[in-house]
């Protein structure tokens, strides 16, 4: 009975991808990127890799993401293009 | 221009979907992987090295050679960070508060320098008043952060876990209080020489105990070698060699991303930041 959660978080993280590449506001995009990591994680624990799940929490969704937000805070928050 | 680019990315990901028809089915016994390679770690893993996690085992002993060239990427990765941001260039003008009465100074001669204690402190330009809630909760919260990330570490052969996500969870501890904080503070408390070493030395705890087991007669990264001089049972020996590796990445991996943060977080300054 566990693969409707499995395509809910997918349908998720497949939103949360598009609204990265799309969103203007780079923090925004740094966010929406945290989030994509984090329903990642929840899919890997899905699937039983709780290893992978535990190191895509830590680095995906916690690390990497202040990394963006620090990035964003010393150049510019829009985008050009 | 944006729509050749579109064009390609359709094309490269259609490729990409037809060559994962081609994949075997997610947990499909019959598949290359299972019919090998898993049946023979589940059966004999346990035996061989006394480690509960399987994945564990075959990262940090079977696989040792792969993760140690992933702790080195990590390595080079926190060593180009410091390359390409660091910035000894002194300022020109600084910032100082009077603490007792709130006036600000600004000091333009860069030798001078104020007695910075109870009387002066150190201000930024984009500095903002750190709110007291934020700070004494997260004041509280490290050091939880902190058992938790030493537990991961030591706890890897028998949980999910292990040296990089210990060593992940430690680093953002101390993000966390520069975050809280201010990137002053952490400066001040981890010095960035002593970040260096660290790094240095994760990698090299892990290569050296790979190397350690070559003069004791075993195979670079074998860690039944080491009952020459551990005289314990060589099952048990690996764990504990699984277990120094693990200690080595954390290591490493913490002191990287703090260095990765500092660096991007004041622009390679060090001194005011998010």
């Amino acid at each position: 009975m566990h693969w409707p959660i499995d395509m809910i978080v997918l349908t998720f993280v497949i939103f949360c991808a598009i609204a990265a590449i799309t969103v203007r506001d780079l923090l925004a995009t740094a966010i929406l990127f945290g989030a994509y990591s984090f329903m990642m994680c929840l899919l890997w624990a899905v699937m039983g890799a709780v290893d992978v799940a535990f190191t895509e929490a830590s680095v995906g969704a916690g690390v990497s993401t202040v990394f963006f937000v620090a990035a964003v805070f010393r150049t510019s928050r829009r985008t050009k293009d | 221009m944006r729509l050749i680019g579109f064009i390609i990315v359709c094309i490269c990901g259609g490729l990409l979907l037809y060559g994962t028809s081609e994949f075997p089915d997610w947990g499909d016994p019959a598949s290359p992987a299972s019919t090998h390679l898993s049946n023979d770690y589940i059966e004999k893993a346990f035996d061989q090295t006394q480690v509960p996690n399987l994945v564990t085992a075959v990262l940090a002993d079977y696989r040792g050679f792969d993760t140690m060239f992933e702790t080195a990427v990590v390595f080079c990765a926190g060593l180009a960070c410091l390359l390409l941001l660091r910035d000894y260039s002194r300022k020109k003008e600084r910032f100082y508060r009077h603490v007792p009465t709130g006036v600000i100074l600004q000091v333009k001669h860069p030798e001078k320098k104020l007695p910075v204690g109870t009387e002066f402190e150190y201000m930024d330009k984009d500095w903002v008043p750190s709110d007291l809630i934020i700070k004494n909760v997260c004041r509280i919260l490290i050091p939880f952060i902190q058992i938790y990330a030493l537990y991961v570490v030591a706890h890897g052969d028998f949980s999910p876990g292990g040296g990089f996500q210990g060593g992940v969870i430690f680093g953002s501890s101390l993000i966390l209080l520069a975050i809280s904080y201010n990137l002053r503070t952490l400066v001040q408390r981890v010095k960035e020489k002593a970040l260096g070493i660290l790094c240095a030395l994760g990698v090299l705890v892990y290569v050296g105990i790979g190397a350690l087991c070559m003069p004791l007669g075993g195979n670079f990264l074998d860690y039944s070698a080491l009952t020459r001089i551990i005289p314990w049972d060589p099952h048990h020996i690996r764990a504990y060699g699984m277990l120094g590796v693990e200690i080595g990445v954390g290591i490493a991996v913490m002191a990287v991303m703090v260095v990765i943060y500092i660096n991007i977080a004041s622009e390679g300054r060090h001194d005011e930041g998010l």
